[in-house]
């Protein structure tokens, strides 16, 4: 490509430069933008036509004039790969953060990554334990899944992610996970407290750091999830690493998408968002998974704050309507005190199915979540219905179901931070005992022959 | 490879014209120097990337991209085809997984690798591939348009008919049977037209037939709640609206695994890649009820999976409903899912958007609602040019923003379908399966096959179907009291409906789609399920006016194994001898008193 700088900016908009007459540009190109301080600013083409090309700037446009030197470099964006990528810490556009030297690329990938052929997929179905009791046995996780924690402001959804960081393993098998952790306008303190424990387990010399805090360029976050799925691809698919990307927080990536499309004078969709988000958001979303002929897979935990606690917000909804499933963390259980304060009954996990049973976690697993679910569920109706005609009107099987609830928040949810169960012992045999609060009669979730084989009173030697 | 350089003949001759790349905005490719008609297949850039033409504008044409278009620059060329957006019709359709614009997955990863680049083009059938052609019709007959004149065993349980393409008709001069390729003549006739066993057809335009039925006969899906409350017919359509995680997805794959349809299209359009591979890992191991063949001879899946091309996404529908009608041609019962129709509709906004089109509602296109229509009147049962019957039923998934129907895609397609299959967030968290709503639901259909159940099933099957419902009803205005006052104020004949209608919820509606026995029950079984709990509302009238305790009524043992027992193997011979246990067991609640 010609590396002719041209200073034919007209127009400058939000995030967005607009030029006039240059040579042929192409779509998606990457551009650099020399100020007139000689300070250097990154862009990416978003429009090309003979009369005018649009340009999103990356670090945003301050102090942009029409003396700002635009040049094209003939390329689309990629990052540099290889296998020392583990191990650093790099900034929201892929530079060095840690003072370390340049990573030297054993390949230059092209950060929007391809589409995975949906014929070259392989099924994911191997149960990952994180030794969180709500996740294990009701919302069970498999390798290769993507699986978002729904969260809000103020609630302990860091934690969790990092207990799930630390514990998360395959059972009978001890390959190791490698963390691919991304931040998007998160404040230093909260990065500070994720880097802090990678530290102290020892997992950051096990995991790939890329950076955008929250007095970072917003539009840079755009970019920033590419960089660490570019990175998370190369090591799952070239190097045989089962990758874990947490990613945090969705929310800021999209507020940034919402001011691109406002500068670009789109039509917005719901709530101002633009009407692309669903495919901009399954863009990397769909970026996790198995593929034949490949070892390494990908694994992937968004993380994301709803406004207003409103799961109905386009935010969370169009990230459960591509994601396998969700974790919800709740704010009332949250202030009852339970850690970790997950609402089972809006998460869940659509590959449960395929990882569990026999010979991957318990024959009984299924019917025993399936039961958990209904009887919480219902008990949780009932505490709406005693608060109003007490609990004299209830009969006895809904005096049962409505003890169960509590029982099961105190004992089933609750547990430390740096408590690792078991999913058989720990998990599902707990899972009974509390299920001995209710009588069988009431218990039709769960197959006869379980309860001759598990139930702590009842069962058939 | 005749076909595609056919197209390059067509573009040859096209190519006095210079045309070229001005604009391109993400998808939206704008063209100067050419002067394509509407819906034109263009090839774009260096690469040639398969566009096709959806605006004309002064002396620019604009183009939707079916691939990726970074890197491409304004000034590449742009080459006409002549030809508009069409599919390859003929043997092979079956057991393949395509993209929207008919590339097969499979031949993408040969040339391509596991990730989807672009650029690569690919026949919809193998141009190569010999298939053994009986022929039915003889030298000197007469044959028209959709005539079959020969069949081809393409999988082990479908019989494909080749069929003269619409437009063709005239004398047989010379027919044979043998080994063929699907561009090979077969036949040819009089007027010395030759007539190959691969047909095509552009897929906007919806393929002929003589005409529609009503329908009246239902296309039986193996689950209870659709079956016997909001059946849907064969040529019917529906429409399942639900927000993320409610059971769309599930409930379309039941339908592609279970209904009594002899061909099944299954169409991926925007949503997860992990799902179609579940479908083309399990299907090969799924036997067909019917057939007791693997389920995969007889589907067709289109995969446009949310990250790949969004116009492509926007075409997939029409290929997969194009590739339905084919089939449905034969004399086929067709069903075809779409999943989910507002990722196609989403596509329609995001190109609307890019030709800065005046929005409609919420950014969507003025024309949403027709495109729907148009969509949904692909459906029907026929008859076909050749004489027989044939049906597409269309089942479309909805997925409204925040769960709410209030919106576009959910109106326009109410607005249109016979049969609204309504899932529910609240039933989804209470792993109440199907979360279908059982209060707002809908099917216009019971009417027209009633009298199918009668001669079919029982011949008092529709007032079955209606005391069951009217039961429900019933239920959710006692829920309404019990809410204030709890269910023991109420007397005890409305104690023991609700029990009666719970009975109904969790042992008949509630089905486990992963459940080797509970995911398909037959009609006689259902309505078998039905009467079970009918009598045992009959006999729990009796005892409780006899003096029995409702709770020891409630509670005996057989009607806990008639609950349990449905997930057992062999159900369907034990329960008539549980339920008369049953009823003599609620006999001796009241000896007991
Ligand atoms: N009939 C059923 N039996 C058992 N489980 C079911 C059934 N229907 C749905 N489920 C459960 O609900 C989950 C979500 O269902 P599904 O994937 O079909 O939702 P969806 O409506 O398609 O969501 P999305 O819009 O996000 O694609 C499934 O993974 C499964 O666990
Ligand atoms: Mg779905």
């Amino acid at each position: 490509m010609s590396g002719k700088e041209y200073r034919t900016i007209t127009d400058v908009k939000g995030p967005l430069v607009f030029l006039n007459k240059t040579e042929p540009v192409a779509y998606g190109e990457i551009v650099q933008l020399r100020l007139t301080d000689g300070s250097m600013k990154n862009g990416q083409v978003l429009d090309t036509s003979d009369d005018q090309v649009i340009v999103q700037v990356f670090e945003g446009t301050s102090s942009v004039d029409r003396q700002t030197g635009v040049k094209f470099l003939g390329d689309v964006f990629r990052l540099p790969v290889s296998k020392d990528l583990i191990g650093r810490i790099l900034d929201g556009a892929g530079l060095p953060r840690d003072g370390g030297p340049a990573i030297v690329p054993d390949e230059m990938a092209d950060i929007i990554g391809a589409a995975i052929n949906p014929y070259s997929r392989e099924s994911p179905e191997s149960f990952i334990q994180t030794g969180i009791s709500a996740i294990d046995a009701c919302t069970s996780l498999v390798r290769g899944q993507k699986l978002p924690i729904f969260s809000a402001a103020g609630l302990p959804h860091n934690d969790i992610a990092l207990q799930i960081a630390r514990q998360a393993k395959l059972v009978g098998s001890d390959d190791d996970f490698v963390v691919v952790f991304c931040a998007m306008g998160i404040t230093a303190e909260e990065y500070n407290f994720f880097v802090h424990d990678l530290e102290r387990t020892g997992a950051l010399e096990n995991a790939v750091l890329f950076v955008n805090l929250a007095d970072d360029p917003a539009v840079e976050r755009l970019i920033t999830p590419r960089l660490a799925l570019t990175a998370a691809e190369y090591l799952a698919f070239e190097h045989d690493y089962h990758v874990l990307v947490i990613y945090t927080d969705m929310t800021n990536y999209c507020e940034s998408l919402r001011q691109i499309g406002a500068a670009r004078e789109e039509v917005p969709g719901r709530r101002g968002y633009p009407g692309y988000m669903y495919t901009d958001l399954a863009m990397l979303y769909e970026r996790a998974g198995l593929v034949k002929g490949k070892k390494g897979s990908i694994t992937q935990f968004p993380i994301l704050t709803m406004p207003g606690d409103d799961i109905t917000h386009p935010i969370p909804d169009l990230s459960g309507y591509i994601t396998e499933g969700q974790i919800v963390i709740s704010r009332e259980l949250h202030q009852k005190g339970i850690y970790p304060p997950i609402n089972v009954l809006p998460s869940l996990s659509r590959l449960m199915n395929a990882g569990i049973g026999p010979g991957k976690t318990r024959e009984d697993h299924k019917s025993v979540s399936d039961q958990l679910y209904a009887a919480y569920a219902q008990g949780r109706e009932l505490r709406g219905l005693v608060a109003i005609v007490g609990e004299d009107a209830l009969n006895e099987r809904d005096l049962q179901l409505l003890k169960f609830s509590d029982i099961f928040e105190n004992e089933f949810l609750r547990q430390s931070r740096d408590e690792d169960r078991s999913i058989s012992e720990g998990t599902l045999d707990l899972a009974w005992d509390l299920l001995t609060n209710i009588d069988t009669k009431y218990l039709v979730r769960l197959d006869q022959k379980w309860i001759d084989k598990y139930h702590p009173t009842e069962k058939k030697e | 490879m005749e076909v595609i350089s056919e197209i390059r003949k067509g573009s040859e001759k096209m190519s006095e014209e210079n045309g070229v790349i001005y604009r391109i905005s993400g998808p939206v490719v704008t063209a100067v120097g050419i002067t394509p008609r509407m819906y034109e297949v263009v090839r774009v850039g260096h690469e040639g990337l398969m566009g096709e033409v959806i605006e004309l504008h002064g002396n620019q044409s604009v183009i939707q991209v079916y691939e990726e278009t970074s890197g491409i620059k304004p000034g590449e060329p742009v080459v006409r085809t002549g030809q508009t957006l069409s599919v390859q019709l003929g043997p092979g359709l079956l057991t393949q997984i395509y993209d929207g614009i008919q590339r097969p997955l499979e031949d993408l990863e040969k040339t391509m690798g596991v990730f989807i680049t672009r650029g690569v083009d690919a026949d919809g059938l193998d141009l190569k591939k010999k298939w053994e052609f009986n022929a039915t019709a003889s030298v000197g007959d007469e044959v028209s348009a959709g005539a079959v004149i020969g069949t081809v065993q393409e999988t082990e349980t479908i019989e494909h008919r080749v069929m003269m393409p619409p437009g063709k008709g005239g004398t047989i001069k010379s027919i044979k049977s043998g080994e063929f390729d699907v561009t090979q003549t077969v036949c040819t006739l009089d007027d010395g037209t030759d007539i190959a066993m691969m047909q095509e057809w552009p897929v906007r335009t919806p393929r002929p037939f003589v005409r529609k039925y009503a329908p009246d006969v239902p296309l039986i899906t193996g689950q209870r709640i659709l079956d016997f409350l909001f059946p849907l017919a064969k040529g019917g359509t529906a429409g399942i609206p639900g927000p993320f995680g409610s059971g769309k997805t599930v409930t379309q794959q039941q339908l592609a695994k279970w209904s009594d349809a002899q061909i099944v299209v299954y169409i991926g359009c925007g949503e997860r890649g992990n799902e179609m591979t579940e479908v083309l890992t399990e299907f090969p191991h799924l036997i067909d009820p019917h057939t007791g063949k693997p389920l995969m001879n007889r589907t067709t899946m289109i995969a446009n999976t949310s990250n790949m091309p969004v116009a492509a996404r926007e075409a997939s529908v029409y290929t997969g409903v194009t590739i339905a009608e084919y089939f449905r041609d034969m004399g086929y019962d067709v069903a075809l899912m779409a999943d989910s129709t507002s990722r196609w509709a989403e596509a329609m906004r995001e190109i609307s958007s890019r030709l800065e089109e005046m929005p409609g509602e919420e950014g969507y296109p003025a024309y949403l609602s027709s495109r729907l229509a148009e969509f949904y009147e692909r459906a029907g049962r026929v008859q076909t040019l050749a004489g027989d019957d044939g049906s597409v039923s269309v089942i479309g998934a909805v997925s409204p923003p925040g769960g709410d129907i209030s919106e576009p895609v959910s109106q326009g397609t109410l607005r249109i379908v016979k049969v609204f299959w309504g899932l529910d967030a609240g039933l989804a968290r209470q792993r109440h399966f199907p979360a279908i709503n059982w209060l707002s639901s809908y099917s216009l259909y019971p009417q027209a096959l009633d009298q199918w159940y009668r001669d079919n099933i029982a011949s008092d099957y529709p007032e079955i179907r209606t005391e069951i419902s009217a039961l429900l009803q019933v239920e959710a205005e006692l829920q309404e009291i019990v809410q204030l006052v709890g269910s023991d104020a109420l007397p005890i004949d409305q104690q023991l409906t609700l029990e009666v209608a719970r009975m109904i919820r969790e042992f008949f509606l509630q089905q486990n789609a992963f459940h080797d026995v509970d995911t398909y029950s037959n009609l006689k079984l259902q309505y078998t399920m039905a009467r079970a709990i009918l009598s045992f509302q009959d006999e729990a009238k009796k005892a409780i006016a006899g003096g029995a305790e409702l709770e020891s009524v409630v509670n005996v043992p057989a009607r806990t194994d008639i609950m349990r027992g449905r997930f057992e193997s062999d159900y369907e011979e034990r329960i008539a001898a549980l339920v008369s246990d049953m009823g003599k067991q609620i006999a001796a609640t009241m000896e007991g008193n």
